[in-house]
């Protein structure tokens, strides 16, 4: 693979993963200003599945099955002839089709400084505050354990 | 065994139209929303996910709830709708090290990198109840401390593995379809994977007990909870369609490695050896149990003295399904009449040839047949 498509893939990849964790409501607004997004065409209607969760047995060993999860996948085509893809942890359809729109529409270099500004500038935000949030919450119950010694006095 | 019974349809229609205004309640009382079972009682959640087999928290709310809090019930419910869904493949293993920790303890370290989290837990509380929860009210923020940067946690096994002195995990075999037990009925002896795999799934409650009698002495492995760690980790899929690793979302589970007593042999140094546990969701009891029974069903892998419940592996996992076992208990209920009869006419008989016997037994006659015999 050449650096470029590793970098095309990459940057695909980069954007799946901000429409995996976007609400409908922010999808939908990315998908807003788009014209071609209204014409996409099904070419799988959304569908939902299970994809088995696998672990590492002490993290780093052999992989073993922990159980399944309900994973939804779509896939559209644009008027041009781009083809976008989506799979994404649960059941909703509506945001697995918007986001195979996105992953179309991602594809076009042409496309990228504007869903830089409805799509990764918004939900990364969002995302970050959050963790940001939720990180600083978990860091305040660090602690320090103090070993007693135990019998006389030294 | 039961057999097929015709007729009752009605009775049992309304017996679930009764069920269903039960599981209602009393319409002056608000009606539970999946959202409020999903956020406020999500560890009860997370063991429906767990057990159920399924991670999707909204299905387990739903669950929850048309089960009036039956847990196993609304375990049952969940493995019966991932029976309808089609699979579209395995997951990339999940990389635990790179867990965005909400908690993250060692029970072997006081200090070690990225410290001791403690997260949300009911460790250190009083177990007292709270009468404030009995109305409504708010909690009071979290407290918050640093700069919201990621807390990086690196695994606690892999001190002690720098110097040789914890076993490593192996990582020589790829699983396949013959290790999915949903694919594949379970054959004994069975692998690990397969193992880790059932006891996921398994009964908290049975495996917990299964774990405390081996720190009781029936098995022990002298076990140290080497590391626990709750968060969210990141899940790769690689649709065949694509062929590339997509990312789906993340999901939250508990892993837990346990540290126990030492193995070595001629051509090997003594070593920790180690029990390992990864279940759906904050899920710590689960996780612990897992990781226990984990290593006790390592004994004959490591040369130990085995006969202990807990190392009787076609034990352990033939019965740790609380579908399973609550499917094959709770059948006795339902209509065994022909069944029943059988047995009904073989003790009239036995009871027939007894009075018989005894009348025999009462007649001058049947007492010299008796002396005869003997």
């Amino acid at each position: 693979m050449t650096g470029n498509t590793q970098s095309a893939l990459g940057e695909r990849q980069r954007l799946m993963k901000i429409c995996a964790n976007a609400t409908a409501t922010e999808l939908q607004a990315a998908v807003q200003p788009f014209e071609a997004a209204v014409c996409a065409v099904d070419i799988r209607p959304p569908q939902t599945g299970l994809v088995m969760m696998q672990a590492r047995t002490g993290g780093s060993g052999n992989a073993f099955n922990i159980g399944e999860a309900t994973v939804t996948r779509a896939a559209v085509r644009l008027e041009g002839g781009i083809t976008g893809h989506a799979c994404m942890l649960g059941r909703s359809r509506e945001r697995a089709r918007l986001a195979a729109i996105l992953d179309a529409l991602g594809q076009d270099a042409a496309n990228v400084p504007l869903l830089e500004r409805v799509l990764v500038e918004p939900v990364t935000g969002r995302l970050e505050r959050e963790a940001a949030v939720r990180r600083t919450e978990t860091a305040a119950t660090k602690v320090d354990f103090f070993t007693l010694v135990r019998g006389e006095d030294s | 065994m039961y057999v097929a019974v015709k007729g009752g349809e009605q009775a049992i229609d309304n017996a679930h139209r009764l069920l269903a205004s039960e599981r209602r309640g009393d319409l002056a009382i608000p009606e539970l929303t999946i959202s409020q079972i999903s956020s406020q009682l999500a560890l009860g959640v997370a063991r429906v996910m767990c057990e159920g087999s399924l991670y999707d928290p909204e299905l387990a709310a739903l669950a929850i709830k048309q089960a009036r809090g039956d847990m196993i019930e609304a375990i049952f419910l969940l493995r019966a709708y991932r029976t309808t869904q089609p699979r579209l493949g395995d997951s990339v293993p999940i990389d635990t090290s790179a867990m965005d920790v909400r908690r993250r303890v060692s029970a072997v370290f006081k200090d070690l990198p990225g410290g001791q989290i403690l997260g949300p837990t009911f460790d250190y509380t009083h177990r007292l109840l709270d009468p404030a929860l009995m109305g409504e009210g708010s909690p009071g923020e979290p407290a918050r401390s640093g700069d919201g940067a990621r807390i990086e946690t690196p695994r606690v096994l892999e001190l002690l593995d720098r110097d040789g002195l914890v076993e490593t995990s192996p990582r020589d075999r790829d699983v396949g379809a013959a290790d999915d037990l949903t694919r594949t009925p379970l054959e004994f002896p069975a692998s690990r994977e397969q193992r880790l795999q059932a006891l996921a799934r398994g009964d908290e409650g049975f495996l917990l007990g299964l774990a405390y009698s081996t720190q009781r002495g029936y098995g022990r492995t002298h076990p140290f909870a080497g590391e626990i760690r709750i968060g969210e980790v990141e899940v790769f899929f690689t649709p065949p369609e694509l062929g590339f690793e997509v990312p789906l979302g993340t999901i939250t589970v508990t892993e837990c490695e346990m540290v126990n007593q030492f193995h070595g042999s001629g051509d090997e140094a003594p070593r920790f050896t180690r029990g390992y546990g990864c279940v759906f969701g904050q899920s710590e009891r689960k996780a612990m149990s897992m990781a226990l029974v984990d290593r006790s069903l390592r004994a004959a892998e490591l040369g130990e003295a085995s006969g202990a419940p807990a190392q009787d592996e076609e034990f352990v996992l033939s019965h740790c399904d609380n579908v399973q076992a609550t499917g094959f208990v709770e059948h006795l209920k339902l209509p065994h009449y022909v069944d029943f009869q059988s047995e009904l006419v073989l003790l009239r008989q036995l009871r027939a040839e007894w009075e018989a016997e005894r009348a025999a037994l009462k007649t001058p006659a049947g007492v010299s047949l008796r002396e005869a015999a003997e």
